[in-house]
């Protein structure tokens, strides 16, 4: 029955493979054919032009000012919303006096902080234009009725604000799933370690640094490869909230943006392809470096 | 310059991208192809059937279905099947004309008349570099639908043939005819015995006493500088005259430092200087700005005059907004004060591998006839290309004052070539105004950063070049 067996598991195997290599792989392949080529979009023929597009990039002002902001999301996003993700999970499960059990009400938050997962990117990133309003928005609406109309500011249209409105945006939309994530987790480490820590004198931040962080090493390196891929995109808030889009003046530009405006727009998917590719080895060396340089010996809960 | 269906939001998601990656799936099979042309689809040609459309061919149309809808091209397919009624017509009503069209355009069998329109239209001179149109030269030689005697060439307001033309041939035809200028609300003005003004100067003392009565003088829709570009721009073609418009359109050296231009940079930045614009409108979209200006939180606002179907349900009843010329910026102007910024939009194109390119050259003469224009201008209160549709025609007194300011300056509408013909240098403009207007950046340092991106563009041996 060996040879039936193998068949079945061909079988099974085989349609996804096809399917995969059609839509996915193939395109990658072609992707990469096509950045080296000054393809239109429309023509039939794309000529061969070496390296072009890529040396192109390199003096393409917009392009830099895309990889300058997109590597400040890398920074601040990931760090951010694992920290804030990290806290508020410590604080439902953990947060209670005696640092055994979480916050009352833990449960009801939980679902709150989920609730802009539920929402699709594009939603979240109208309603955060309406709140970042100069005029009528609830920001400066807010700021305006605790008397703190001084701060209020046109966020989307002062390039030294502009990307950090765009930040908050992600962070908002992504704090909830870490939360959920990271609580998982942290309900999965045994609560004898926290009681015996508790009886050691332990106050809640050193359980935090010896038990907590340990134990969610591999959750929180998951979360930093994924979150990198987000904060690299970024695309689809950019380019529905900002002014421009991707302005005030290239300082909210992004790769993904330069990338739809020179395809779509402009006419020239060969350098578009160009910027794909650039931005596929960039995510892939995040995730190498992420994946690798969180490789250490794993805590064994027995 | 595009109408307002082009400017909005493109409300893209990530799948968007994904596209990307098919259209490289199906250019597997096509860069490849051969540019074999299919036998010439003909019928007999007559007096009723100048241009030989076969009778019995099917027709397939692509309609961009955005801020006039879809009913107009429905209405001259309507007409078309009285033609010819054995002809099945195939009409679809779309909004992302460019993804739907752009695998068909690479694999050669595209429809037979594609309104090309919208946000996320393709490419025009993508479309013409890759030789993917039919000439409209014979269309427009054909007699008109309405009189035998006229060709169709000559039945269109003046610059639509022009605006359509790449390299001597018509390619395109449009079909709405925008005229830009400043908008205001006749009764608001009138309330409070304001007198729209025909110079910079009298605009500047316009504005002083507007903001005494509590009104901002002036919004705009920030989040899309091109907005503002408009009567910055214009005011200076008024100022430099048909020489200015070709040096920037032919990206001659030093073209964006002429003093015209300068000038009117200088004019705006003073605008903004003195406090004239609402303040928050950097930030503001085309509805958020035109939505604050339609409750008299601001006096004017600068638009195409596609504004008023855009601001129905928006603007209060008896709003009556109308549409004046930008100001004259200096007495020597070199064109006259009643000159307007006007082109036409909403292009219309027969593509070269199409199945059925007789049927669709036809179906542009019935659309470009009086009887399918004046119903396009029933329908959505806007000027179409041809002359005199609207004549008789009771219309709304936004439509009605661009109508007349249409009239009013006779031969004097000029436009700008280089947002279509180098898109790149457009949205350079664009943020360069957005920083000048929100005091970033001075006059000379916005002609500098424009002469640059025009002095790339110039170099750019990848970049198609065209003259006027």
């Amino acid at each position: 029955m060996k040879h039936g067996r193998a068949r079945f598991i061909a079988g099974v195997l085989l349609p996804a493979l096809v399917l995969h290599a059609v839509f996915v792989l193939s395109p990658y392949a072609q992707a990469f054919y096509l950045a080296l080529t000054d393809w239109t979009g429309v023509s039939g023929q794309a000529h061969f032009v070496g390296a072009g597009n890529f040396v192109r990039l390199a003096s393409d002002s917009l392009f830099l000012d895309a990889l300058r902001n997109n590597a400040v999301m890398l920074l601040v996003v990931p760090l951010v919303t694992i920290a804030l993700g990290l806290f508020l999970a410590t604080m439902l499960n953990l947060g209670s006096r005696r640092g055994l059990r979480g916050i009352t009400g833990a449960n009801t938050y939980k679902i709150v902080y989920f609730f802009p997962q539920l929402l699709s990117m594009a939603i979240i990133a109208v309603l955060w234009e309406f709140v970042y309003n100069p005029n009528t928005g609830l920001l400066n609406g807010g700021l305006r009725a605790v008397g703190l109309g001084r701060l209020a500011r046109s966020w989307l249209a002062e390039p030294h604000l502009a990307l950090w409105a765009v930040m908050a945006v992600l962070i908002w939309s992504s704090v909830g799933f870490y939360l959920v994530l990271f609580s998982a987790a942290i309900e999965a480490i045994p609560a004898d370690l926290y009681e015996a820590a508790l009886i050691d004198g332990a106050g809640p931040w050193a359980a935090f640094r010896a038990i907590t962080l340990p134990l969610l090493r591999d959750t929180v390196q998951v979360a930093f490869v994924y979150l990198g891929i987000a904060a690299l995109d970024g695309f689809a808030v950019v380019q529905i909230m900002t002014v421009g889009p991707g302005g005030p003046d290239g300082s909210t530009e992004v790769i993904g943006l330069g990338l739809y405006r020179n395809a779509f727009t402009y006419g020239r998917f060969g350098y578009a392809s160009a910027m794909g590719v650039t931005l596929f080895f960039l995510t892939l060396t995040l995730a190498v470096l992420a994946l690798r340089g969180g490789r250490r010996e794993r805590l064994e809960l027995s | 310059m595009n109408p307002t269906p082009q400017l909005r939001p493109y409300r893209t998601t990530r799948r968007t991208l994904l596209t990307v990656a098919a259209a490289g799936v199906t250019s597997a099979c096509v860069t490849s192809g051969g540019n074999d042309k299919p036998a010439a689809n003909e019928g007999a040609k007559s007096a009723q059937n100048p241009l030989g459309v076969p009778a019995d061919a099917g027709l397939e149309v692509v309609i961009f279905k955005g801020g006039y809808g879809d009913d107009y091209a429905k209405n001259a397919e309507t007409l078309y099947q009285q033609r010819y009624p054995n002809a099945k017509v195939d009409h679809k009503g779309i909004q992302k004309v460019g993804e739907a069209l752009q695998p068909r355009f690479v694999a050669d069998t595209p429809p037979d008349v594609v309104d090309n329109t919208g946000a996320g239209r393709l490419d025009l001179t993508t479309l013409v570099a890759a030789k993917k149109l039919t000439d409209l030269g014979e269309l427009l030689d054909a007699p008109s639908l309405d009189d035998p005697n006229t060709k169709v060439r000559d039945t269109l307001l003046s610059g639509v043939v022009e605006d359509g033309t790449f390299d001597g041939a018509v390619l395109t035809l449009n079909y709405t005819y925008t005229v830009w200028g400043l908008w205001h609300s006749k009764p608001f003005f009138d309330q409070h015995g304001w007198k729209v003004p025909t110079t910079w100067d009298a605009m500047l003392a316009l504005c002083a006493e507007i903001k005494k009565a509590g009104v901002a003088p002036w919004t705009y829709q920030g989040k899309y500088p091109e907005y503002i570009n408009d009567p910055l721009l214009s005011m200076a073609a008024k100022t430099g005259g048909e020489d200015l418009l070709k040096a920037v359109d032919n990206l001659q050296p030093g073209a964006w430092k002429q003093d015209a231009l300068v000038q009117a940079a200088t004019a705006f930045a003073d605008l903004a200087g003195r406090g004239y614009i609402m303040p928050g409108s950097e930030a503001l979209s085309h509805t958020e700005a035109q939505a604050a200006w339609c409750q008299n939180k601001a006096a004017f606002i600068p638009c195409g005059s596609w504004l008023e179907a855009e601001q129905k349900g928006v603007a209060p009843a008896g709003f009556d907004m109308v549409m004046a010329p930008v100001p004259a910026l200096s007495t020597g102007d070199k064109l006259g004060p009643a000159a307007v910024q006007a082109a036409s939009s909403e292009s219309f194109l027969v593509p070269a591998k199409a199945k059925n390119p007789r049927g669709g050259l036809e179906y542009l003469r019935i659309l470009l006839s009086k009887p399918a224009a004046r119903k396009f201008a029933e329908l959505n209160s806007t000027l179409p290309v041809v002359k005199g549709a609207t004549d008789g025609l009771t219309v709304a007194s936004g439509l009605g004052s661009v109508r007349d300011a249409v009239k009013a300056a006779n031969a004097e509408a000029f436009a700008y070539r280089f947002r279509t013909w180098y898109a790149p240098l457009a949205k350079a403009v664009d943020d360069a105004t957005g920083e000048l207007v929100n005091r970033r950046v001075s006059p000379a340092q916005w002609a500098d950063r424009i002469q640059k991106a025009a002095d790339a563009v110039a170099k750019d041996s990848s970049v198609k070049k065209y003259t006027r």
